[in-house]
């Protein structure tokens, strides 16, 4: 596995931040946004470069999945399942929200004043189709098996856990490649400031005076294999939960309801009792209802004394790559043997009866839960758990 | 390792350009009846409270009515029931209007266009409009979406034994990105997937990853159809179950590879 994000580049630079319990959040900065918001953006995503045969996907999306999958040996990783496996039985399911939309929005400022057309250059299919994620690894990772982008909002690059699961256990891949990447663009900035959702503070989840979300970048990727063919002690896939709120497209269930049946399914499918779970990663965007409705749904189901943490106060909302990077950050935790604080909590919020952690707290944990919910009332819980 | 199962295909839904639901389409198919293309008629989906209709674009009424159409007459739950949606773009004229706003003076977008341009609008609204507390997902694979969706569907009712509703839809881009991305006229495909045959079963589906070649229509016209929307790609398959031929159908999917669509005709 590997994560970047705000926190650097890789899971060392990742688990230093972490330990330290330093944000990677800054004021923003970006492109030519003009908002008072705080932003989790990857240093050197403009600096690293595509190969000249692979710059028909050219773009801050993909330049960052290039980063992202370049670190921890991930590539090497990969290349050992496909010489395993042959390339065509090695899937590829990742998740993304925004795609390299970046480019299509800098594109419309530079139309042909006389026709109206986009610039020569700006390539759809290379970069702002939701695909193109998928269709450049599958390039560069040098795989043909099957491959898909899910894109579902928030909870994109949780979902694509289940998928390949699925597919593993039907014996129509071998492994996976699975994961998210997510890069900041004016859609996403604009977008949630629209709707009063972007905090002009680094984030505070499950604050009492929360008031928004701060928008994060990251790519993180995850090999998924038969646990028999895995190495001894890695942290395993024990279940994925998924459901829908059926309630609004852009407000969660007030009531968590949605968030408890994917927390629910993710604990049948593993068959785990809800008591072996020794910590839960939050959704805990920061927003004054998402924090709430999880709240309540934590609390129907897990005893009140189960360390819970929001970790996107340090690396910000990554949207479609939220996903995945915190599955990434949850079995830091299992293997590194202490469960992250949330950051920039200075007053937890008193509707919250979590045993919410506020800093990291050594722990022997075994069972770790990831929430994931997005617009469009998706929600999807991952359960991954460590051999003793 | 077990692969896929046979899973039973229930009922169908079809929109497109001259093709006002499946019933037009088998009798097309089925050689029955002439090709007149005209523009895809979307009905306003009536399952949608006003306001939320009001706030949704073609994309969503044309996802709901196809997966409407799939679905009428069916005994399935439909607040428990798993939705797969696949689409190679999303709400192609909220996202022009998007990018034109973010490209303008006053950069301040409409918050109902900010939620309308996730990929998985069409999920959301249909959970909304059906109270479907299942799980539902949204894939993509440019121009092999539809076998993408079909992937997962088939594999959702194996490993779940739950039944999944399969929408596949597109809609073509305004200018000026309909010069990068040209898409023909709006179509959707929606198929009831089962994991027990009943009654009502019109024949079992099962799918593999495979090199075979990607099939082709024989009839000049119903090839154009295929491939001028991603969604359509459908067509070689939806042929044999209009026709109740037993056989194998290789669907366009990734560069190197198909996915091979087995079926088998019930009645």
């Amino acid at each position: 596995m590997t994560a970047t994000s705000c926190l650097g580049v890789g899971l060392h630079a990742m688990q230093s931040a972490i330990s330290a319990q330093r944000t990677g959040l800054s004021r923003c900065e970006f492109e030519t946004a003009q908002l008072p918001t705080y932003v989790g953006e990857v240093a050197g995503v403009d600096s690293e470069r595509l190969s000249p045969a692979l710059g028909f996907y050219d773009c801050r999306n993909h330049r960052l999945a290039q980063l992202g999958l370049a670190q921890d040996e991930f590539m090497s990783a990969v290349a050992t399942a496909r010489l395993r496996y042959g390339p065509r039985r090695v899937g590829l399911f990742l998740a993304t929200s925004t795609s390299g939309i970046l480019e299509s929005e800098i594109a419309y400022r530079r139309r042909d004043p006389a026709t109206g057309l986009l610039p020569e250059n700006l390539q759809y299919a290379g970069s702002h189709n939701f695909y193109s994620l998928a269709a450049f690894v599958r390039e560069l990772l040098d795989l043909q098996g099957p491959a898909a982008v899910v894109s579902t909002a928030c909870s994109s690059s949780a979902k694509v856990f289940g998928m390949a699961q699925r597919l593993i256990a039907l014996g129509i891949v071998d492994a996976a490649v699975v994961g998210g990447v997510d890069s900041l663009c004016l859609t996403t900035l604009y977008g949630f400031h629209s709707l009063q959702l972007t905090s002009s503070r680094p984030c505070r989840p499950f604050d009492a005076q929360r008031d928004g979300i701060s928008i994060g970048e990251a790519a993180a990727f995850v090999l998924l294999e038969r646990t028999e063919s895995a190495a001894r002690g890695t942290a395993s896939l024990l279940g994925v939960g998924e459901s829908s709120d059926a309630y609004h497209l852009s407000s969660p269930h007030p009531e968590g309801l949605g968030a408890r049946l994917a927390m629910q399914a993710a604990l049948a499918a593993a068959q785990v009792p809800a008591s072996a779970v020794d910590y839960v990663n939050l959704h805990g965007t920061g927003t004054r209802s998402n924090d709430s409705a999880e709240s309540k749904a934590v609390a129907a189901l897990f005893a009140a004394s189960v360390p819970c943490s929001s970790t996107k106060g340090a690396t910000g909302h990554t949207l479609g790559a939220a996903g995945a990077l915190e599955v990434v950050i949850c079995a830091m935790a299992l293997d590194g043997g202490a469960l992250p604080g949330g950051l920039h909590c200075d007053n937890l919020d008193p509707a919250c009866t979590l045993n919410y952690l506020r800093a990291n707290q050594s722990a022997a944990a075994r069972v770790a839960l990831s929430n994931s919910f997005g617009f469009g009332g998706t929600n999807c819980s991952v359960l991954i758990g460590r051999q003793s | 390792m077990s692969g896929i199962a046979a899973v039973a295909l229930e009922s169908l839904g079809l929109l497109g350009p001259g093709l006002g639901g499946w019933p037009q389409a088998r009798a097309l198919l089925r050689g029955e009846a002439s090709y007149t293309r005209q523009p895809t008629l979307i009905p306003a989906p009536t399952t949608l409270p006003a306001a939320e209709r009001r706030r949704t674009g073609r994309v969503v009424h044309l996802a709901l009515a196809a997966g409407l159409e799939a679905i009428a007459g069916s005994d399935t739950d439909l607040t428990s029931l798993t939705t797969v949606f696949a689409s190679s773009g999303a709400d192609s004229q909220n996202c022009h209007e998007i990018l034109q706003t973010l490209a303008s003076a006053d950069r301040q977008l409409s918050p109902t266009r900010f939620h309308n341009s996730v990929h998985n609008v069409t999920g959301g609204y249909w959970s909304i409009a059906t109270h479907d507390l299942a799980p539902y997902t949204v894939v993509c694979a440019y121009d092999g979406s539809f076998a993408a969706g079909m992937l997962e569907s088939l594999s959702l009712v194996t490993t779940s034994a739950s039944d999944v509703l399969l929408v596949a839809y597109d809609v073509d881009y305004p200018a000026p990105l309909r010069e990068k991305r040209p898409i023909g006229d709006a179509f959707a495909v929606a198929m009831l997937l089962r994991s027990n045959a009943g009654p009502r079963t019109l024949g079992t589906l099962t799918a593999n990853y495979s090199d075979v070649p990607v099939d082709t229509l024989p009839s000049a016209e119903l090839e154009a159809l295929r491939l001028s929307t991603p969604a359509a790609r459908a067509l070689p398959l939806l042929e044999y179950v209009a026709t109740a031929r037993a056989g194998s159908r290789a669907l366009e999917y990734q560069r190197e590879g198909s996915l091979l669509v087995e079926y088998l005709p019930c009645r």
